[in-house]
């Protein structure tokens, strides 16, 4: 178990509180992965409201139990990258073209403004930029049913 | 229906699913004013909420929950917004606890901060007791959202986001009006070489049935009415040929016409949009709309539009002369076109997304070569050459893999197509020997169904691609047609006041300016008297730029004025504004031509003696001679071959050439080294004398000759004085001049920006 040099809380207004080991306090720090999707469970960054780096932790299964519970409850309520599970239909194979999909959080649809804001991932995954910006994860196009496969792939 | 105390003040309609439960809601003399619709809960999870401001509390539905929580307006409580990443966010707090929170994708921002805005002012009022005073917004007359200084609404732009609809195709019309006279020639010729198309295979049946059934029968030939058959084949033959010539020429021509509009329209409007649409768009994106895309639709209309009509033409012409000779036939004969049309159609779909799959790849590698050529340097200094060959050759091998592929398809699409026409034959055999059997129709019908419908079913291959280059023509026009229903920002106005001597007064009152929803200049006051050197210091970030682009107008201010003068700047007819102003930018662009041309491109009709006096008066006319072509050198890209020091003086002998009353200095000195920054300054000194200018600098050393500084902080004037002044203040101005007199960077995340970059320095020869 790795030793932490700073402590976690959580105040009244829902905030986490950073203790460092030299007795500084920061309120509102909060957690960055370095890598979100290379390696999203190594380095995670607490970021002050300053923008300044409060702490770093390497591992985040090596973190205590409290502490890595309260900063993965943060981590799910910032960040943001439904990952697709199935595509249900879209609008047109021609961009703009709005997507209806399953995602882990739900079905949505998005908005493809054009074929350049699919970003491969290594082999096999695929980043899907929306017309907001908000990137939608494709981890395995394998994964995915023959029906989503097809669709995607007139995009690919 | 809507009751009538749910007088919705914001002009966005409730959307239907809320309607019944938010007046259900009311208080009888309360109003609802404005509301958001939430699509996220605190987990992150798609879900459905509500939040509404009303003249008197605010109502939330959080996502997953039945009920209605309610927070009439009290002291202390306050509504904070924020977003990251997509994911924005409102919390609800008063003094001792958070009381609540929503989370909604970003697309819902802009209703968000209306229901912030909304909330504050509630707020203020009722803690103050006044009413609500409610400032003149920019609203979007569509939906009522604010507009924030955009063009275009954020919540109507998504209406746009339907792929582009072939009737786009028609708006082209506005092109082709000037031509409408040699179309409609185009399209009468069409018809007539068309119908002399039809007359060959028509001839067929007499050929037969008079001439070639009879003697084979033992009647000799009839020598005379052969020849006039032939006659009539070859006449017919050489009309369509001239009247199909002709009618080719006229509409091919008319086609790049119209095609040679659309391009220099585009671009001539391009040129007139203000610099925040180039903020927004991609050089290349932009560079294929007006090349390529200008050459679809002109493909579309020469070739593609033509030899569908005509097709079509053909189809209905043959289908009616069929009929006329044998209903019973045509019949027959017409009977498997739709069939084969639709065989036709399935096998090309496929073939279509192989071929743009095949287009996308080729981007791909392209990709490789724009990455790679340009920073060669960088890849030669790390020796990663067989990386990047590496790389090159995966985007190549998937290309090969996807064409593979396609021409797997392709191989096949032609023999299938002759096939089905063969089929097709077969059937018309098949049922005309039974005709003919049954002495229903004669030898020479059966032979010139024959020759119609092998005509137009090997047409059916070429028909069935109008589909799709309909649709790629229309997404051409689409991406066009959005750059040319762009309004330019910066609009010159209908009655424009004319300058005559400009005296370079300028006064800035009350500027305030947002960028999106960010605001980046809040109520700047300065007057600037003729003749007078202003500096402008802060860090970056802090609106010094801005506020130099608000002042050569290539924005307008949202809020407050701008004057030369005394005359509002946008009163005068922006080119003319424009041309009293010099501009020194950090990185100087120098045009593809000569050193000549690039100093006299303010003012193309300079002589060569002023030419050489603007050189020297920027210390650039020694090197300039010192190139093996003196003034005639190429230089351009980026100005090549010349260091950056020197492209900055080839600058400054432009911006001094025009002879401007006001100039700007833009980071003019910040990508050179010191040494080159001391010559580039006796340039400077130069330009500046006699003229009102506006300097930026990082080093605040290069601004000693200022007769003013301005200091900017987050967009605001927090200091106005000399520099012994503000020293002597010990204020905002000399905690930056101490921190740069330690060469420490005052804070690295605000002035990292400012840095020179080192390859800069390195380009020199």
């Amino acid at each position: 178990m790795e030793t932490t040099d700073f402590q976690l809380a959580r105040n009244v207004f829902g905030r986490l509180v950073l203790t460092a080991a030299d007795g500084t306090v920061c309120e509102g720090v909060v957690p960055v992965r370095a890598f979100p999707i290379a390696a999203s469970g190594e380095g995670v960054a607490l970021i002050g409201p300053d923008g300044h780096e409060a702490g770093w932790i390497e591992r985040l299964e090596a973190l205590p139990e409290v502490l890595r519970q309260l900063v993965e409850e943060e981590l799910g309520r910032r960040e943001f990258m439904p990952e697709i599970r199935r595509i249900h239909a879209v609008s047109s194979f021609a961009t703009p073209s709005t997507w209806t999909v399953d995602t882990d959080r739900g079905e949505t649809s998005l908005v493809l403004w054009g074929e350049e804001f699919i970003r491969r991932l290594g082999k096999s995954g695929l980043l899907v930029e929306d017309s907001h910006g908000i990137h939608f994860l494709v981890r395995d196009i394998n994964g995915l049913d023959t029906a989503s496969r097809k669709l995607l792939d007139r995009f690919l | 229906m809507i009751p009538d105390n749910l007088q919705i003040v914001s002009k966005t309609i409730l959307p239907e699913a809320w309607r019944e439960e938010t007046a259900g809601l009311m208080a009888a003399g309360e109003t609802l004013l404005t509301w958001l619709e939430v699509d996220l809960d605190v987990g992150l999870r798609y879900a459905r909420g509500f939040l509404v401001v009303t003249d008197q509390r605010l109502l939330a539905r959080s996502p997953g929950e039945v009920g209605w929580q309610e927070w009439p307006y009290r002291q202390g409580l306050r509504l904070n917004h924020h977003d990251h990443a997509g994911v924005g966010s409102l919390e609800l707090h008063d003094e001792t606890a958070r009381l609540g929170g929503w989370r909604y994708t970003i697309g819902n921002n802009p209703a968000a901060l209306r229901l912030v805005d909304e909330f504050d002012l509630q707020m203020e009022s009722h803690l103050s007791g006044r009413p609500v005073e409610r400032p003149e917004e920019d609203v979007c007359p569509k939906c009522g959202a604010p507009l924030d200084g955009e063009e275009e609404c954020p919540v109507c732009a998504r209406e746009i986001h339907a792929p582009p609809s072939t009737r786009t195709l028609l708006r082209l019309w506005r092109f082709a009006k000037p031509y409408r006279w040699s179309l409609f020639w185009g399209f009468v010729l069409t018809l007539v070489s068309t119908a002399a198309a039809m007359v060959p295979p028509y001839l067929t049946i007499p050929l037969m049935d008079d001439v070639l059934i009879p003697y084979q029968n033992g009647t000799p030939i009839d020598i005379g009415l052969v020849m006039l058959l032939l006659a009539g084949l070859f006449g017919a033959s050489l009309v369509a040929w001239g009247l199909g010539w002709v009618k080719t020429y006229i509409l091919s021509l008319v086609a790049e016409h119209i095609g040679s509009d659309l391009r220099t329209t585009t671009f001539e409007h391009l040129m007139q949009l203000s610099l925040e649409y180039y903020g927004g768009k991609r050089t290349g994106d932009l560079m294929a709309r007006i090349g390529s895309e200008s050459d679809r639709i002109c493909q579309f209309l020469s070739m593609q539009v033509l030899d569908f009509t005509t097709d079509v033409l053909m189809l209905l012409m043959t289908a009616v002369i069929l009929f006329s000779i044998s209903p019973w036939l045509a019949l027959v004969t017409l009977l498997p076109l739709p069939f084969i049309a639709w065989m036709i159609q399935l096998v090309r779909d496929r073939l279509r997304n192989g071929f743009e799959k095949a287009d996308r790849i080729w981007s791909e590698i392209s990709n490789v070569l724009a990455d790679t050529i340009p920073g060669v340097r960088v890849v030669k200094a790390f020796a990663q050459e067989s990386r990047e060959t590496q790389r090159f050759r995966a985007a190549n091998a998937i290309n090969l893999a996807v064409n593979d592929r396609v021409n797997r398809i392709w191989s096949l699409f032609s023999p299938t197509v002759t096939l089905l026409t063969e089929i097709g034959l077969l059937v018309v055999w098949a049922f005309g020997i039974w005709q003919v059997s049954e002495n229903q129709i004669t030898v020479g019908v059966l032979a010139a169904f024959l020759a119609y419908i092998t005509r137009f079913y090997t047409r059916l291959d070429s028909m069935s691609r109008i589909v799709s280059t309909t649709q790629r023509a229309a997404t051409a026009a689409k991406r066009l047609f959005d750059i040319l229903d762009h309004v330019s920002s910066v609009p010159d106005p209908a009655n424009p006041v004319r300058l005559t001597e400009v005296k370079g007064r300028i006064e800035l009152r009350d500027v305030s300016f947002r960028y999106g929803n960010r605001s980046v200049l809040r109520g700047v006051d300065l007057a600037i008297e003729p003749g007078e050197m202003i500096g402008l210091v802060g860090h970056s970030g802090s609106g010094k730029t801005t506020l130099v682009n608000l002042i050569c107008r290539f924005y307008d201010v949202t809020e407050g004025a701008i004057r030369l003068d005394g005359a509002d700047i946008r009163q005068l007819s922006v080119a003319d504004y424009r041309r009293n102003i010099g501009l020194v930018l950090q990185e100087p662009f120098l045009f593809f031509g000569t050193v000549a041309d690039n100093i006299a491109y303010g003012k193309p009709h300079a002589t060569r003696q002023e030419i050489v006096a603007a050189a020297r008066a920027a210390h650039a006319h020694e090197f300039i001679l010192r190139l093996p072509q003196g003034y005639d050198s190429l230089v351009g890209e980026r100005g090549q071959g010349l260091s950056g020091g020197e492209r900055q003086r080839v600058s400054i002998a432009r911006a001094l050439l025009i002879d401007p009353r006001m100039l700007i200095l833009d980071e003019a000195t910040s990508s050179v080294d010191t040494e080159t920054e001391k010559e580039i300054q006796k340039a400077l000194d130069n330009l500046v004398r006699g003229r009102t200018t506006i300097a930026i600098a990082h080093r605040l050393s290069t601004l000693r000759k200022a007769d003013r500084l301005v200091v900017l902080d987050r967009g605001m004037i927090v200091e106005v004085g000399n520099h012994d002044e503000l020293m002597a203040r010990e204020g905002a101005y000399y905690r930056l001049y101490q921190a740069q007199a330690r060469n420490v960077d005052v804070d690295m995340d605000e002035t990292s920006g400012e840095v020179p970059r080192v390859e800069h320095k390195s380009k020199g020869r």
